[in-house]
């Protein structure tokens, strides 16, 4: 089926993208070829969206050249690149979900009678259409009556029936469950046999080895292999997405003796979007939450806060069974969160650094019990000290501020709230390897401190730095944990990679 | 079954047929042609005004100059026709080229200057109705032979009700209006912006083309609307139709469309607008009670209306179709 | 602290000053002040007294649209109060109990659109229309239809009446606002309020109870709305539930919008929309003392809004940005951006 003889189809090499400060891609070259599922891999900021941007459109590349059927192409935009036979489909599908089927199948090229739209014929080229993906749905119904597995495959027709030659899946899974997914591989595979070039974009490694015929790994914004997937293993897969240049650094083993139990959680979970677990955190304790993206560790984090309500197990806090059903209980009873999405779930963009630090604390103490201009001051300015935040001044709004310092800001705005149970989702991504260094100390500070925290990252290395234990997750359930010396890089990927032992 | 789609549309369906009932069992005057011709004819301008704000509420927009603009047409129609010696024919094809352009240099604004709908149509509402100031204080009669041939014309309705053109001229603004709304590219654009404009983008819907298109139909219809009020009072008054565009966008609310935009029917808005007539008619009829009623009940039929929107979003993204019913692959 | 709240209002003074100018060339004997019969007289004075419902409603609406809302019932909670008031000392009440009662009623519509917004989590400008369009149907079930005139000194005293020979009505204003001010300042409420106007996302998972400021935000405008309606049925010795108010909630949207605040929320600056009022009012001052008809008032009006509009449109400050960075010399330092930013 997979012959590279076969001119490809779409050939880019040299892609080179940058942003401020930042090397987004870096003379990326991928081929994809007719009839071939092409699954494109890397951890977040990998740099697999940008390429994809850069290929459709969205973004204008800084450098490099995209051949589609042997002939140079510069597309604008989705739409334009859509136009050449580029089609996109994206997790959350880009349809409208209040237009019927047919409607979202043929908007802007509808059949027409005497200038009027032939609803009749409409329906009936859309049922022909479905019916060729194995789809018999009543297409006059809205899209939004259908399940995100149909909508997802009404995306993908519409893409082939505009495009027909290179079709993107974005993530075409994270919302489905096992039967939806067997569906959509049963169109994947159809369109695969149609000669279709496909790019399967998915943090799922058991569906890219379902699904695949070739993969193309990203890191940092760059190649780290092509290949076929028939030669390698998940193992081979996750070291080179994860990478593990740092190896050989010896890892100071964490001692210290944790202290009582703080924190636990009994069965906890919500339907769809975690799996219940137990887990118990001690005072003076680091958990670490290992998995790759869509593992849930997120999810773990955001319900351990509140941030989203459980809907099944109980919490204990020193032995007494309390309830957390919104971030507001959850401050209440010193407990704090680091969202993962720095942007839109953490920082008040507009607001001040001194703001945003003493934001939580003024939350939980009230309104009408507001700190004194002199302890706010006093607050900000001990925590830049002791942080070290860069900034110009203390009135300056916290978007100006560079990525670790937003972060840096963020630790304060908790650590000014005294926090005993403190959550950190993916502390360090896009930050600098100063800031990176800095956050990694403090949390061993704050654990000498007597403080349990609750960590999930994708970065082993760090992981191994602090844990005292890690709990690994894969697809949305805890399957394993490690211990003081079982700590390592090594066992943490195979841990995740860990397909039939686990199962 | 219902469709979901439909659901909003039969229960202000049903909604009217069970006040005209209501209305009926208790004063049986009210089944007759003349009061069923009246209600078409009292809210003939009312319902072309609400067409219009069906497209733009339908596009998740809103506009609030209507009432103002319905106001201008009416006075410049009345200046012009006192002061020059152009015929109304001519005068009704300038206002409606006034009002298109106006309406199209709005849409133009909020697209091209990304600015808030509501408050550019509101600059629009001061700007309209303040050009119907400048032109007259004052209420101007209309004495065109024209506009008694005009008025003259009706059609006798069994049981001695008057058919007139104003109302008919309203039905055939619905029916046209039907047909773009649910048969041509243009009206499912308009659903596909009130869907999310970033995703029609994405579709490929044109942007400007379709947001000038829904203001300048606005304010076209806004003036057709001010042609229809001048021949149904006869005169243009620069203080006339104050606070027409609630009204309007009541008729759409009420008529099931939603006010966020996407989902609703140009039928529904029909239905709106006569149950908005039939609550005024019962007023008269009963006598004592008071016309304040209409406006208190209206805000509740839109709140209740607006709730029940709410509780029918929350529904549909609770329960969808799953991707059971796939075929079998041969 | 002074300094840059000064620099924050400086445009609004720069306009209010460009119209008063003008008020004193078309009007020469404009900034006269004269104290007769012990009451305050004067061209300004009168600007500061017609412009106090505005300024009234701009109190409430600046912190409405601050946490990303709008009030379009407060035209009609004027209407309401107005005629409540009005009910009351008709049937014989002081004008103590009448005051209560009328800001009482302003509080419970706040209290409903308060609701509406932050609990049933309906769109503000669709929640707050149910009572613009249901309101003046309220007030007029109050009025029973009728302009209900009343002779109660006390109560006229709030509109018509002096206080050392200062107008009421300027006081009223201008005491709410100075309250109001202090306690968003003063405490830490106006942060809290623009933080969930900047992102409730992340202001709820800092713990702040997005939906009793929502409410409360909402209360505060009903009040102010409410206060308004007591000073304008004061002024014309009579509840008007059909005109009392009209148009005024666009007036109020519009001295917040002039003073500088964004519709989309966050940072926001009472004393400005408190400008912005003054300078709406000057604006027809103007219009009314250099003997134009007043019929223009409107059109002129909407060419300013839509200039000031235009200026403040997000298109136009980047077009604005984008001539400004050109003209700078090349080396300049970019601005700090984030990775994320760049990426997202």
């Amino acid at each position: 089926m997979t012959s590279n003889s076969v001119e490809p189809v779409l050939r880019a090499t040299g892609i080179s993208k940058f942003f401020p400060g930042a090397i987004a891609l870096d003379e990326v070259d991928i081929n994809l070829h007719p009839g071939e599922v092409h699954a494109l891999l890397g951890e977040n900021g990998a740099g697999k969206s940008t390429l994809i941007k850069c290929l459709t459109g969205v973004y204008r590349r800084d450098g490099g050249s995209i051949f589609l059927a042997g002939e140079e192409i510069n597309p604008r935009d989705t739409l334009h690149s859509q136009s050449l036979g580029i089609g996109t489909v994206y997790q959350e599908v880009n349809l409208l979900a209040n237009l019927t089927v047919a409607e979202n199948l043929f908007l802007g090229r509808q059949p027409t009678r005497f200038g009027l739209i032939d609803h009749k014929r409409m329906r009936r080229e859309t049922d022909e259409i479905l019916l060729g993906y194995g789809l018999e749905i009543d297409s006059s119904q809205l899209l939004s009556t259908y399940s995100v597995a149909v909508q997802q495959v009404v995306a993908i027709a519409r893409a082939v029936e505009l495009s027909g030659k290179v079709l993107i899946l974005d993530e075409p899974t994270a919302s489905l469950d096992r039967d939806e997914v067997n569906l959509l591989f049963a169109v994947i595979r159809e369109l695969k046999a149609r000669g279709l070039a496909i790019v399967f974009i998915t943090h799922f490694l058991d569906q890219v080895f379902e699904i695949s015929d070739r993969a193309t790994i990203m890191r940092n914004g760059r190649v780290i292999e092509t290949c076929r997937i028939a030669d390698v293993t998940q193992t081979d897969v996750i070291t080179m997405m994860l990478g593990r240049q740092l190896e050989a650094v010896t890892r100071e083993r964490v001692h210290g003796t944790a202290g009582d139990v703080l924190v636990e959680f009994k069965g906890y979970g919500k339907r769809t979007v975690i799996e219940p677990f137990d887990l118990e955190i001690r005072e003076g304790e680091v958990v670490g939450l290992a998995g790759l993206l869509g593992s849930g560790r997120t999810e773990t984090s955001n319900l351990a806060f509140g941030a989203m309500a459980a809907d099944q197990g109980e919490v204990r806090l020193r032995g007494e069974q309390v309830r957390i059903g919104n971030p507001r209980e959850a401050i209440a009873l010193k407990f704090a969160l680091c969202p993962e999405d720095r942007k839109t779930d953490g920082i008040v963009g507009d607001l001040s650094v001194r703001e945003n630090i003493i934001l939580a604390l003024q939350a939980r103490s009230g309104w009408l019990r507001t700190l004194k201009r002199a302890q706010v001051q006093q607050l900000a300015e001990h925590y830049v000290r002791a942080l070290d935040i860069r900034l110009a001044s203390l009135d300056m709004p916290i978007r100006l501020l560079s990525g670790g310092n937003q972060q840096k800001v963020l630790l304060a705005r908790w650590l000014a709230t005294e926090p005993d149970f403190l959550i950190l989702d993916e502390p360090t991504r896009g930050i600098d390897v100063g800031a990176h260094a800095e956050i990694i100390s403090l949390i061993e500070e704050l654990r000498k401190r007597g403080m349990a925290l609750l960590v999930a990252s994708s970065e082993m290395e760090e992981l191994v730095a602090y844990s005292t234990r890690v709990v690994v997750l894969r697809e949305r359930k805890q399957i394993g944990e490690l211990h003081g010396a079982e700590i390592t890089a090594d066992n943490i990927v195979r841990a995740i990679a860990a397909e039939e032992e686990a199962a | 079954m219902i469709r979901s789609t439909n659901l909003p549309l039969f229960i202000t369906l049903m909604t009217f047929v069970l006040a005209y009932a209501l209305c009926a069992s208790q004063y049986p005057a009210m089944l007759s042609g003349r009061v069923a011709a009246n209600l078409l004819t009292d809210n003939a301008f009312l319902g072309i005004t609400a067409v219009g704000m069906t497209f733009v509420i339908l596009s998740g927009g809103i506009d609030l100059s209507v009432g103002s603009v319905i106001a201008f047409t009416g006075v410049f129609l009345a200046v012009v026709l006192r002061d020059t010696g152009i015929h109304p024919v001519t005068a009704f094809a300038l206002v409606l080229l006034i009002t298109i352009a106006f309406g199209a240099a709005m849409g133009s604004i909020i697209h091209y200057l990304e600015m808030p709908p509501f408050i550019v149509t509101l600059a629009g509402m001061f700007l309209a109705r303040g050009a119907a100031y400048v032109l007259s204080t004052d209420s101007v009669p209309i004495t065109h032979e024209f506009y008694d041939v005009l008025q003259g014309l009706y059609w006798k309705m069994p049981g001695g009700g008057r058919f007139r053109l104003i109302g008919a001229v309203m039905l055939l603004t619905f029916i046209v209006a039907m047909i773009v709304a649910h048969r041509t590219r243009f009206g499912k654009n308009v659903y596909a912006l009130g869907g999310g404009a970033g995703t029609a983008q994405l579709m490929g819907v044109p942007m400007a083309r379709t947001t000038i298109g829904i203001y300048a139909v606005s304010g076209g219809l806004a003036g057709l609307a001010g042609i229809v009020f001048s021949l149904y009072t006869s005169a243009g008054y620069s203080l006339a139709t104050v606070g027409v565009e609630l009204d309007a966008i009541a008729a759409v609310v009420i008529g099931g469309t939603l006010l966020t935009g996407g989902s609703g029917t140009i039928a529904g808005t029909f239905f709106g607008i006569l149950i908005m007539g039939l609550i005024q008619t019962y007023i008269v009829f009963d006598g004592t009670l008071s016309s304040w009623w209409t406006k208190i009940v209206i805000g509740a039929l839109l709140f209740a209306f607006i709730v029940l929107q709410k509780g029918l979003g929350w529904a549909t993204t609770a329960r969808t179709i799953p991707a059971t019913r796939f075929a079998e692959r041969s | 602290m002074f300094v840059s709240s000064l620099k924050r209002v400086a445009p609004q003074l720069l306009i209010l000053a460009i119209m008063i100018g003008i008020n004193v060339i078309v009007f020469p004997g404009f900034l006269s002040i004269e104290f007769q019969n012990g009451r305050l007289f004067g061209n300004l004075v009168d600007v500061l007294n017609r412009g106090a419902p505005t300024a009234l409603l701009a109190i409430g609406m600046t912190l409405v649209i601050a946490t990303r809302g709008i009030d379009l019932s407060v035209g009609a909670v004027i209407a309401i109060a107005g005629a409540v008031a009005a009910k009351v000392v008709v049937d014989g009440h002081g004008w103590h109990l009448a005051l209560l009662a009328a800001l009482s009623a302003g509080i419970i519509c706040g209290i409903w659109n308060g609701i509406l917004v932050a609990f049933l989590r309906i769109q503000p400008i669709v929640a707050t229309l149910v009572l613009m369009v249901a309101g003046r149907g309220i007030a007029q079930l109050i009025t029973e239809g009728t302009i209900l005139t009343f002779l109660d000194p006390g109560l006229i005293q709030l509109g018509a009446g002096t206080i050392a020979g200062i107008p009421t009505p300027i006081l009223i204003w201008l005491g709410l606002g100075i309250v109001v001010t202090a306690i968003v300042r003063r405490t830490a409420l106006g942060m809290l309020i623009e933080a969930i106007g900047i992102n409730e996302r992340s202001s709820r998972l800092a713990g702040i109870n997005s939906g009793v400021l929502l409410v409360l935000v909402y209360l505060v405008s009903g009040f102010c709305a409410a206060m308004a309606g007591v000073i304008v049925a004061a002024d014309i010795k009579g509840a008007d539930a059909n005109n009392a108010g009209l148009w005024l909630e666009l007036d109020a949207i519009l001295a917040v919008v002039i003073g500088g605040n964004s519709l989309l929320g966050g940072r926001f600056s009472i004393v400005a929309s408190l400008l912005g009022a003054l300078i709406i009012q000057s604006v027809n001052t103007v219009i009314l003392l250099s003997g134009m008809p007043p019929e223009f008032n409107l059109v002129i009006k909407a060419l300013i809004i839509i200039a000031i509009l235009v200026i403040q449109s997000p298109r136009v400050k980047h077009m604005l940005y984008l001539l400004r960075a050109s003209s700078e010399p090349l080396n300049r330092e970019k601005p700090a951006t984030s990775i994320e930013e760049g990426r997202a």
